[in-house]
């Protein structure tokens, strides 16, 4: 601790601080451009000098950048001094010489970071009467839309996207004040990150293409704390809705978990919310083959009470995509011998192996945020950037922690970042990560030999024999294996904090095996090391800790006549498995409920369907993958807008259709009384109950708003269908309502804030307002509770070690990989993701292929039991031959690791491979 | 070289200093007595005929790292590229030892400041003595490797240097064991792309690396983590051409070569370009007068009167005829508000427009700009804006209010560089000496080009 003197007064700050982050996080404010709570510092703008005295003694002072000085003790500096304020003015009025009067018609305006600066700093008068410079703007993909005029030259974005993000393909052009920041020539930007830009950039140069099709002021758009759906990382966000449409995801900061940044699967992967083709209303049909006939809610809930009434068993088939309440209603609906998870056998045994490693490795799992403090990284079996991006990006920061490392033995301090990035150059602290073929993080590794699924685990074997030689050793290592073991274990072993990260992408019970005896031989060694598990969907790691039996055993229940109804809720059951296991089961089955908020290839199959609310509109509870139980909030009443909407929450479905199937009087339920019910039936999940403030939280006596105050133009939203305004959609399940009436203001900790605003602060800097201090965590506590915890006890190893991989003539193992952008469900609804995802490809290993006569581009059919896959073939110079991967999103992983032929495809039919028609969601 | 070659090698442009072989010697003349009157590249072999290397076999056989940078200091060697800071301070500052990577010497031969031609000379003809500086600066600092940062435009000096660099490292100069001390050092030659911002150190140090020529903030000094993040030190050609005579003849001789002149030690390479009747370099003793350097330039040319002058380059402040006398040297300008910069005088006379001048050494700065801090490269195209409508004659009252704002508003401490203050420097003192050419530019109709040529008052 540090004190400082700021304008006459005494105030504690943290040494380590610039003066400019002491200043923010005293709640002061300085106007800053380039400077960035996770980057550092840069001393470019010259928007935050103060002046600077020596002692008491010194009444004249100098001018600093406030960014650039030390909160040393006994700083004095002053705000508001004459001279200060003047160059503070002067500094807004040159970036304004050439920022263009389009505030009215730029899509910054509102949260734009130039705008409160320019306030802030009282420039009102244009004193400059020259031409202004302007640029050429490149059409730089389905992300993001570029204005370059706008651009005040701060260079953040350049620093976020290749320092930070490790982009390679954003640059500053061109000098004087003719810089350009963009592409070399025009294109799609390449990072998985890119639309951090968006927030990054503190005016309207990088902004939302997908939300500029559907443009809102951010004044006029309803929020509600969210966690993303789109994988397993528990990112919170802040998603945007106007006119029963979300607009666009904003970053939600949480300072355990993603901080300032998401990835762009989850920025920009929710059209699937906005699709025309979405269910609305109840459908029944008698069979299969019928067209649909869409049913009143009263009447869809009489027939579905009927059916399973009737029914002799009813199974319920539960999902990972789905809240831990709408889960845990079907399962007691349908009772717990009768629930299955919806999750193939071998990823749900996974899933258990994986919640097992977490408690009982001895290393306990770092959020995401902790993440970036550990100074080696072993990866076994994950491509980061494609299976969990987000972990990858903190990965990422992990390594570079080197150089800060380095930059401390020599005085250079934490926040200055440019000179840590010169001093430490390239160095790294070590990451090596083995996976079958290239990853996004590879260009920060270490070497590591690319291996087959079973190479992978005999290599972390290996790695845990050499760390404790209790740990079981590996037989007839090859030798670049055994070579890379003895380095990755010296690396983990010289660390302070190694961390160990696998998951289920490689859907391998050996690979997690090998992670796990990894974790447990350096914590016999006592490291302070950590465990991340990555799993693939929003809430795998929940809906296992509920229990249930697999998808398979479902299907085979079905299939068998042990039942002959089922509910399957939000899971599209041909995602998971070959069909040729799903048609037979339902085929027999007499009465098929689905509830989704999707159509789906398994929504053909229902006799009922009950249309159900995404994301957006509805509340529950997720699990991310380090165990963290974290709330989402119903951003938007559907039927405000569309009155004729028949969307409700799953766990609201299920508990209509218990208590008609019970004949009790219908009684609506609310959130708080499912999760009471949910922990209380399930110890374990009791945490559920402290993720988020219940219904009855008020502020002030009053509940928390999700419209900003200005919101505009309520009165006349719904005057296309009636001139009088309808009371507000009153919300009994939150502590929220759909309004501006409510508190939002920064002041009154709490965890849960819909959107970032304070006064002065539009745009998403306003988080520095919410935070014990800049870049720390929210005054109330960062959102969510840990329900994983490690268990200390002895624990043994795992003993059966894998044998090697052995390719086998004429056959080949089959890898579906995971992928970013057209790997996941829901997100590849959504256009955008379509448009950005790189074209499908079989791969093969280069001997492979010319032992086969293809050359690159050959249509190449996968052929494994009944199912056929042809695209065009990639050679791959990493992949070990034996081996052909395809990506996610073009075989049910479930196929993971089988052994399939290969033949050269039709060219005709590779070209007509069914594509996801973009027409479904509702873009101009 | 054929006959033709030959021939055409003698019309040739030479750089040529205005002293002759009679007049320079080894006492008084430590850089350019070694230069040859018919103004040719000075080989190894005449080099060495000269003395030339004894400093470093002495230097290296008897002398520790240690004894060099003292007897640096004690020297007091003020930077030659216009800075003035003591050259054996920056290497006492440079970390050395043995948990520490050893770093580079790096010259920064970037002669781009306006006006400025001394280094040249040096560099086209007298490139031994620049290496055999290097290498005792390398032996001083520990250094592994040199570079030199050679202005692109300077074809003739890569020329001579990468010749004179294949003669040293064939004689044992470079490269390993150098004349059997153990010491080891090599110098490579590195040709920017142009950009005059290259001259800042620590933006010369980014664009060898390969990065944008953008300034680093400071500290750390180069010194800690320079050049790849190694300890660097960076000085000017003419400042490392001094550490050979330092060497042989030590710091006292060194010291005494001004004289009463100045506090200042040793000589400089002063010159005189713009209107004069013998534009040209002179090595003369720090401390020199302005009017004994324009009565050897011949006075000002066509019997035209001297309006005003910059005593060492586009970045440093006018001066008027009356300040002629002073002592050139870092001090004495310093204290009139200017700065010696390189010492090359720039002469401007009675006829020549300061409004004029100065928009054209902002419109200089102004594209020289890296673009990286916001005064600089968003103030100065204003600043250009401005002196153009004054120019012709659209300028407003309340320019050249601004224009004095903008000068305070890019001095020193408020930019990331040294480049902004440089250039506010002509501006500042053009509004301090001839405010009346200025508001000239006020008083013509709007709108219309002035009807009388550019106004050129008196001062």
């Amino acid at each position: 601790m540090a004190t400082i003197h700021v304008d006459g007064k005494s105030y504690e700050v943290d040494g380590g601080h610039n003066l400019l982050q002491a200043c923010l996080s005293l709640g002061l404010d300085v106007p800053y451009f380039c400077w960035h709570p996770a980057m550092g510092s840069v001393g470019a703008c010259r928007q935050c000098a103060v002046k600077q005295y020596k002692d008491e003694d010194d009444t004249k002072g100098a001018l600093v950048m406030s960014c650039m000085a030390p909160a040393s003790d006994n700083t004095r500096i002053s705000i508001e001094d004459e001279e200060a304020r003047e160059f503070r003015a002067s500094v807004v009025e040159w970036l304004m010489i050439n920022h263009p009067h389009d505030c009215p018609v730029c899509e910054e305006g509102g949260h734009c970071h130039l705008q409160d600066m320019t306030v802030m700093t009282a420039h009102d008068r244009r004193r400059y009467r020259f031409n202004k410079r302007t640029h050429r703007n490149q059409n730089l993909g389905p992300f993001i839309a570029h204005e370059m005029n706008r651009c005040i030259t701060c260079y953040r974005c350049i620093r976020f996207y290749n320092d930070y993000a490790g982009g390679t393909d954003l640059g500053a052009f061109g000098a004087n004040d003719n810089v350009y920041f963009g592409r070399y020539q025009e294109g799609t930007l390449e990072s998985e990150f890119s639309g951090n830009l968006t927030e990054v950039c503190p005016t309207g140069v990088f902004t939302d293409q997908t939300h500029s099709d559907r443009y809102t002021r951010k004044w006029d758009l309803q929020f509600a704390p969210s966690i993303c759906h789109q994988c397993a990382a528990g990112c919170n966000i802040s998603p945007g809705e106007r006119y029963g449409q979300i607009r666009r995801i904003e970053n939600r900061y949480n300072g355990d978990v993603n901080r300032y940044f998401l990835c762009d699967r989850g920025r920009f992967g929710y059209g699937y919310v906005n699709r025309d083709d979405r269910p609305r209303h109840p459908q029944w049909r008698t069979v299969a083959e019928d067209s649909a006939v869409a049913l009143s809610v009263d009447a869809a809930l009489d027939r579905g009470s009927h059916i399973l009434r009737e029914a002799k068993r009813v199974i319920g088939i539960g999902s990972p995509r789905a809240s831990l309440e709408s889960n845990y209603q079907l399962r007691h609906l349908v009772g717990a011998e009768n629930f299955s998870t919806g999750i193939a056998a071998r990823e749900l045994a996974g899933l258990e192996q994986m919640a097992e490693l977490s408690r009982a490795s001895g290393l306990p799992t770092p959020s995401l945020r902790d993440v970036e403090d550990h100074d080696a990284v072993f990866v076994l079996g994950e491509d980061l950037i494609q299976s969990a991006a987000r972990v990858g990006l903190a990965v990422r920061q992990a390594v570079l922690g080197r150089r800060e490392e380095l930059a401390g033995e020599r005085g250079i301090p934490e926040w200055n970042a440019a000179a840590i990035k010169t001093l430490g150059q390239d160095s790294c602290h070590p990451l090596y990560v083995a996976y079958p073929t290239q990853t996004g993080l590879d260009n920060i590794a270490q070497p590591c030999p690319a291996l087959a699924p079973q190479d992978i685990a005999r290599l972390g074997f290996a790695v845990a024999h050499i760390i404790d030689g209790a740990a079981p050793a590996v037989e007839g290592l090859a030798d670049p294996v055994r070579d890379a073991a003895q380095e990755i274990a010296a690396s983990l072993l010289a660390a302070k904090r190694p961390l160990i990260i696998s998951g289920g992408s490689l859907d391998s019970a050996d690979v997690l095996a090998a992670a796990g005896n990894v974790a447990r031989a350096l914590a016999r060694r006592a490291c302070a090391g950590g465990l991340m598990l990555i799993r693939r969907e929003a809430n795998s790691t929940g809906l296992p800790m509920l229990g249930g039996q697999s998808l398979e055993w479902a299907l085979d229940t079905l299939s068998d006549g042990q039942a002959d109804a089922v509910v399957i809720l939000e899971n599209d059951l041909y995602q998971r498995l070959a069909p040729s296991l799903i048609d037979p089961a339902l085929a027999r089955t007499d009465a098929i409920v689905v509830i989704d908020h999707q159509q789906t290839r398994t929504m053909e199959k229902a006799h009922l369907l009950l249309p159900a609310a995404s994301f957006a509109e509805s509340d529950g509870t997720l699990v991310s993958l380090e165990g963290r139980a974290q709330r989402f909030f119903q951003v938007y009443d559907p039927r405000y807008i569309r009155p004729d909407t028949n969307i409700h929450e799953s766990w609201r479905w299920l508990h209509a259709l218990g208590s008609g199937m019970r004949r009790e009087e219908p009684t609506d339920i609310n959130l708080d009384a499912v999760i009471q019910s949910l922990t209380q039936r399930h110890p374990q999940l009791a945490g559920v109950l402290d993720a988020a403030e219940n219904a009855d939280y008020r502020v002030n006596g009053v509940k928390l708003a999700r419209e900003p105050h200005r919101y505009s133009g309520r009165t006349s939203m719904r005057a296309n269908l009636n001139v009088n305004e309808p009371r507000t959609p009153q919300d009994s399940d939150t502590p929220f309502t759909f309004s501006m009436e409510g508190y939002n203001g920064f002041d009154r900790p709490r965890k849960d804030v819909a959107f970032a605003w304070a006064p002065g602060w539009n745009s998403p800097q306003a988080w520095n307002k919410f935070t014990d201090e800049v870049g720390g965590h929210l005054r109330a506590g960062d959102p969510g509770v840990r329900l994983l915890h490690p268990q200390p006890g002895a624990y043994d190893y795992a003993a059966n070690v894998p044998a090697a991989y052995a390719p086998t003539d004429n056959r080949w193992q089959l890898l579906v990989l995971p992928r970013l952008f057209g790997g996941e469900e829901t997100s590849s609804r959504a256009a955008p993701i379509l448009e950005r995802a790189e074209p499908a490809h079989i791969r093969l290993s280069a001997s492979d292929a010319a032992t086969l006569g293809f050359v690159d581009g050959d249509p190449v059919s996968v052929i494994t039991g009944d199912s056929r896959l042809t695209l065009p073939l990639q050679i791959d110079t990493r992949l070990s031959a034996g081996l052909v991967a395809v990506p996610a999103g073009e075989l049910p992983p479930s196929l993971f690791g089988a052994w399939c032929e290969l033949s050269r495809g039709d060219a005709a039919y590779a070209n007509s491979q069914p594509q996801l028609d973009n027409g479904g969601e509702a873009r101009p | 070289m054929s006959d033709n070659a030959a021939h055409i090698d003698n019309l040739r442009y030479r750089c040529q200093l205005h002293q002759s072989d009679a007049e320079r010697n080894e006492e008084t003349h430590p850089l350019t007595w070694r230069l040859r009157d018919d103004n040719t590249l000075v080989a190894l072999d005449d080099y060495v005929g000269k003395d030339g290397y004894t400093a470093v076999a002495n230097t290296l056989k008897g002398m520790s790292p240690a004894d060099v940078i003292a007897q640096m200091k004690k020297a007091n060697v003020r930077g030659r590229g216009g800075a003035g800071f003591s050259a054996g301070v920056k290497w006492g500052l440079t970390l050395q030892g043995d948990a520490l990577p050893r770093g580079y010497i790096v010259c920064n031969a970037d002669e781009m400041e306006p006006g400025t031609f001394k280094d040249r000379l040096l560099l086209e003809q007298l490139p031994h003595l620049l290496i055999e500086g290097m290498i005792l600066a390398a032996y001083a600092n520990n250094a592994k490797m040199g570079y030199i940062f050679l202005r692109g435009e300077y074809r003739e000096a890569a020329r001579a240097i990468t010749i004179a660099l294949g003669e040293a490292r064939e004689a044992g100069w470079l490269g390993d064991n150098i004349a059997g001390s153990g010491f080891d050092f090599d110098v490579v030659l590195h040709t920017g792309a142009g950009r005059y911002i290259c001259g800042e150190e620590t933006a010369l140090i980014n664009s060898l690396e390969g990065q944008r020529a953008n300034p680093r903030a400071k500290p750390p000094f180069p010194g800690q983590s320079g050049a790849w993040g190694k300890p660097t030190v960076v000085n000017n050609v003419e400042t490392l051409c001094n550490v050979p005579a330092v060497m042989r003849h030590g710091a006292e001789w060194y010291q005494s070569l001004s004289g009463g002149l100045s506090d200042d030690g040793g000589t400089k390479l002063y010159g005189v370009s713009g209107r004069v009747n013998r534009p040209g370099l002179w090595e003369l003793p720090i401390g020199t007068s302005g009017t004994e350097l324009l009565d050897r330039a011949g006075g000002i040319r066509d019997g035209r009167a001297l309006k005003t002058w910059l005593p060492g380059g586009g970045s440093t402040g006018f001066l008027l005829p009356e300040h002629l006398k002073l002592a050139l040297d870092f001090d004495t300008i310093g204290k009139q508000g200017s700065r010696l910069g390189t010492g090359l005088l720039a002469v401007v006379t009675d006829e020549q427009s300061v409004v004029s001048l100065v928009r054209n050494l902002e419109m200089f700065f102004a594209r020289e700009s890296c673009g990286w801090c916001t005064p600089c490269r968003d103030g100065l195209p204003w600043t250009v804006k401005l002196l153009q409508a004054l120019e012709r004659g659209e300028g407003r009252q309340s320019d050249i209010a601004m224009l004095g704002k903008l000068a305070g508003d890019l001095g020193p401490g408020k930019t990331f560089c040294a480049h902004a203050p440089g250039a506010a420097m002509p501006l500042e003192s053009a509004l301090r000496y001839f405010r009346s050419e200025f508001e000239q530019g006020v008083s013509q109709s709007s709108r219309h080009a002035a009807a009388e040529p550019l106004p050129a008052g008196g001062a």
